[in-house]
């Protein structure tokens, strides 16, 4: 009955199933009401996987109309509705949950050698927080329309007469929802470490989300305080944007981007965690640079909260703060090159494995490259007046958001498949799909950096006939990515049925949610793992009869690395 | 700067412009673009330089049987100060140019023509310092010609990709931008900021006259009332002064009623009372247009009182008259 044996008996794939924690209960109710966290996260993935389904339709939709420059088959107000509702859905339902709060939630009491997180009952309150705003949020869109972007810029959002106020409701509960995560992880890491596990032997992606988290906390209130004040505008006419009543527009844009410049940080500071732990166990290398990686990781959450001035320069802010806002922007740049070089660096050398998590971890080198480097010529003032608001930044920030979060989040999510469901996926039909990404994402998003520098403004729903050639570049590309997600999520589920049993450490990873059975058993460890350096692969060792790898302390003098007190020199 | 010869050279020139962007119109556009070419180039070395060593080490370090990863250093100071300072040299480089490029963008210069610019739901309205008001721009070759922009909704932006300048157009606030435009043509004047239904036709066109004939088409320009028949100049005006954002000519309707087959009808009002529409009824309309607003439609027109001369209404009234 107990599931104590779940550590041992990942050695014995033949012996009854054990019981893990999608087993050991069944029923709705028993997922309805859990409190491991393990579940939770589970249903947070299917949650944010349902959303990025729903924002790729739209923007499938959005790239077919854009195929020529007069009407195909949307007015100019559906076109509108439907950008807002891709780009809301996408950046509220999916990218900033995507990474921290599924695989984050799933993972981050496993690395830590710990049951749960610190406050179960609060995670579980967070995800109904989510489903309630979410399903808020969306009937808001689909009942009465929204089409101000998912930016909500004052006065036209203060005058449209779509369902603003029920929107920003939607986002101001999924804030909440955020805020709680968040804290739940801080506190978390703070205090939940085991024994021996300093802050200096947390593996990257811990780091990651614990930088992710205080951004979380200390962001999030503000874009709450904003769209109450939207709302309180427009139910109560007290003049905070909206010129006519005394406000000012602008305000509108520096409440907004205080909130939603770090937000970007929250998207993409998780990939990089993920991306941390990946190239350093395909690569069989001890990570280059830890402590560069986790400070830089923390540098960009405090720098991230002094750059959202960098989305306003055309909006008539001062010379002097746009000037002060462009070195702030290059500022938080350094920190970003310094995780590159240092994941190049740990592939040297190496013994460099290309399974599909890797493939993916690579992806995200060249697209993650391009859309940071594209960045400098939006920081620097004399280019980004011109870029401002075309389809350059329409790319920049897709390399960036999809190029770099989404293409890190199924990276992690093929590589902590077989630990989260006890199955591999075909390895070749999974790589296929991530070279079809690959090339589909290219095919998109790389015209319309030239199409957007040619003067091709967004949020476009007519164009002028110069720009069609790369329009349709771009929509064939879209296609082609859209067939390649929907191969790899074809190979993801068909492993749910007749995938291989996934051993306990099918990648010879050194962290601990290798330590326990895959998938883990309810309460993850029978007892509390050792901890050892998260990187290093000395003790991992591939076992021709598992399948996999097993961790197999070496006799002698090989342990130096993991000893922190080493007793003979 | 010196990355534009690289660019000419690797890049087809299309029309005289480059692959990223169309040929420069304005004094400023050179600029921008050579530091555009700048950080281009730089960011190529850098992503070739990536890029090259992820795949060097992917094909030469890739796994094999029996050949476990070699023993590295776990971190270098010097190498990681090295790859954090040199990156961080470059970017100064970049700011400052940026900064520059901008204020340059930014300050006019003393002498500069001056224009006004009102951006509305969904259309443009240049008015010249002779009062003279058209939908498209048109500005002297060779001369600094300052635009004095506000709005009267919701923000826009100002966005002349030929010349590379843009600027947000705000309700309540001026804002600025100049330019001195170099080659005559036809360019594109878009509206950057999502400003709702048709933001994506907020287009103008930015005529840029050979030096010295800007100021006879200004002086034809305005003199139309005169040189037309009344109903033509009232359909410019009709055109240009926004009425056409609202009013149909075809039937119809849109956020205000159509203009067609209306003069001479009975129309019912949002009091339940009737009134025949007239050229009376026509000029109370656009003179105090929340008096007697048509059953079915919403008070929003603005007023144009002040803004249109009698002999403009009084083209308008024609050109109503002749959609019969």
């Amino acid at each position: 009955m107990s599931a104590t044996v779940a550590s041992q008996s990942a050695s014995h794939p033949q012996a009854d199933a054990p019981t893990n924690y999608l087993t050991v209960t069944r029923g709705w109710r028993s997922w309805a009401y859990t409190l491991d966290h393990k579940r939770i996260g589970v249903m947070y993935l299917v949650a944010v996987l349902s959303s990025f389904l729903l924002g790729g339709i739209m923007a499938l939709i959005l790239r077919m109309e854009l195929v020529t420059p007069k009407k195909l088959f949307l007015s100019e107000d559906l076109y509108n509705h439907m950008f807002t509702l891709h780009g809301a859905v996408m950046t509220f339902l999916f990218i900033i949950p995507s990474i921290p709060a599924a695989l984050g939630n799933f993972l981050l009491p496993i690395m830590l050698g710990a049951k749960d997180l610190a406050f179960p009952r609060l995670n579980l309150a967070s995800f109904y927080l989510w489903v309630v705003g979410a399903i808020f949020f969306l009937l808001a869109i689909l009942l009465g329309g929204l089409d101000t972007g998912w930016t909500f810029y004052t006065p036209y959002s203060t005058t449209t007469n779509t369902s603003v106020i029920a929107a920003t409701v939607g986002v101001f509960v999924l804030g909440f929802s955020s805020i709680f995560t968040g804290l739940n992880f801080i506190v978390t890491i703070n205090t939940m470490r085991p024994p021996g596990m300093t802050w200096f032997k947390m593996p990257l992606f811990l780091w990651a989300l614990y930088a992710t988290s205080i951004i979380q906390v200390l962001a999030t209130p503000v874009l709450a305080i904003t769209l109450v004040l939207l709302a309180a505008e427009r139910l109560l006419g007290i003049g905070v944007f909206d010129p006519k009543l005394g406000g000012d527009p602008v305000l509108f844009q520096h409440f907004f981007w205080f909130y939603s410049h770090p937000a970007v940080y929250i998207m993409i500071l998780p990939a990089m965690g993920v991306i941390s732990e990946l190239i350093s166990v395909f690569s069989r290398k001890h990570i280059f640079g830890y402590r560069f990686i986790a400070y830089s990781s923390i540098a960009i959450a405090l720098l991230g909260f002094l750059v959202w001035g960098h989305h306003m320069f055309t909006s008539g802010q001062s010379q002097r703060a746009a000037i002060i806002f462009s070195a702030l922007t290059f500022s938080v740049s350094i920190p970003s090159a310094i995780k590159v070089f240092n994941w190049l660096t740990t592939m040297y050398k190496g013994s460099i494995w290309l399974a599909t998590p890797m493939c993916y971890a690579l992806s995200f080198l060249f697209l993650f490259g391009i859309g940071g480097l594209t960045g400098l010529f939006l920081g620097a003032l004399a280019t980004d007046v011109h870029l401002h608001d075309t389809y350059f930044v329409v790319a920049h920030f897709h390399y960036v958001m999809m190029g770099g979060t989404l293409i890190a989040f199924l990276g992690g999510l093929h590589y902590w498949w077989p630990k989260m469901f006890g199955r591999m996926y075909h390895e070749g039909w999974a790589q296929l799909a991530s070279l079809i990404i690959f090339i589909g994402f290219n095919l998109t998003f790389f015209p319309q950096f030239i199409m957007g520098s040619r003067g091709m403004p967004r949020r476009y729903a007519r164009y002028d006939a110069e720009f069609q050639p790369y329009h349709v570049m771009s929509t064939a590309g879209a296609i082609l990515l859209g067939l390649g997600l929907l191969l790899c999520a074809l190979v993801l589920l068909h492993s749910l049925r007749r995938g291989r049993k996934a051993p306990a450490n099918p990648w010879g990873g050194a962290t601990l949610e290798w330590h326990c059975a895959s998938p883990p058993p309810l309460e993850n460890f029978a007892t509390a793992p050792t901890v050892g350096d998260p990187y290093d692969f000395d003790d991992v060792v591939y076992k021709g009869e598992e399948e996999g790898y097993v961790f197999e302390p070496k006799p002698q003098p090989a342990k130096r690395e993991a000893q922190p007190e080493p007793a003979t020199v | 700067m010196f990355s534009s010869w690289a660019s000419s050279m690797l890049f087809a020139q299309s029309e005289g412009g480059t692959l990223f962007f169309t040929p420069p119109a304005s004094t400023v556009a050179p600029a921008v673009d050579s530091l555009f070419y700048f950080i281009f180039w730089i960011s190529t070395f850098f992503f070739v330089l990536i890029v090259g060593l992820m795949v060097l080490f992917v094909l030469k370090y890739r796994r094999r049987p029996g050949v476990d990863a070699q023993k590295t250093a776990h971190h270098n100071m010097l190498l990681e100060a090295a790859w954090s300072i040199i990156p961080a040299l470059l970017l100064v480089v970049i700011f400052v140019e940026g900064v520059l490029g901008y204020l340059d963008l930014r300050n006019p210069p003393d002498e500069a023509y001056e224009i006004r610019v009102t951006g509305r739901k969904w259309s443009w309205a240049f008015q010249y310092p002779n009062g003279h008001v058209e939908n498209h721009l048109h500005v002297p070759a060779g001369r600094p010609v300052r635009l004095l922009m506000t709005s009267e909704d919701v923000i826009h932006s100002v966005f002349i990709p030929a010349f590379r300048v843009k600027m947000d157009v705000v309700p309540e606030r001026y804002t600025k931008v100049w330019f001195e435009a170099t080659t005559p043509g036809t360019y594109r004047l878009y509206c950057a900021e999502y400003c709702g239904t048709e933001h994506s036709n907020m287009v103008a066109d930015v005529v840029v006259h050979e030096p010295g004939e800007f100021e006879a088409w200004l002086e034809d320009a305005s003199n139309f009332l005169d040189k037309m028949p009344p109903a033509e100049a009232g359909k410019l005006l009709y055109e240009r002064r926004g009425c056409i954002q609202c009013h149909t000519t075809d039937g119809t309707p849109k956020a205000g009623p159509s203009f067609r087959g209306t003069f001479g009808s009975e129309q019912a009002l949002a009091d339940g009372t009737t009134v025949k529409v007239d050229e009376n009824y026509i000029r109370e309309s656009i003179l105090e247009p929340l008096t007697k607003v048509r059953a079915g439609y919403r008070p929003v027109m603005p007023t144009y009182r002040g803004q249109l001369k009698d002999a403009e209404i009084s083209a308008i009234i024609e050109f109503i008259k002749s959609l019969k």
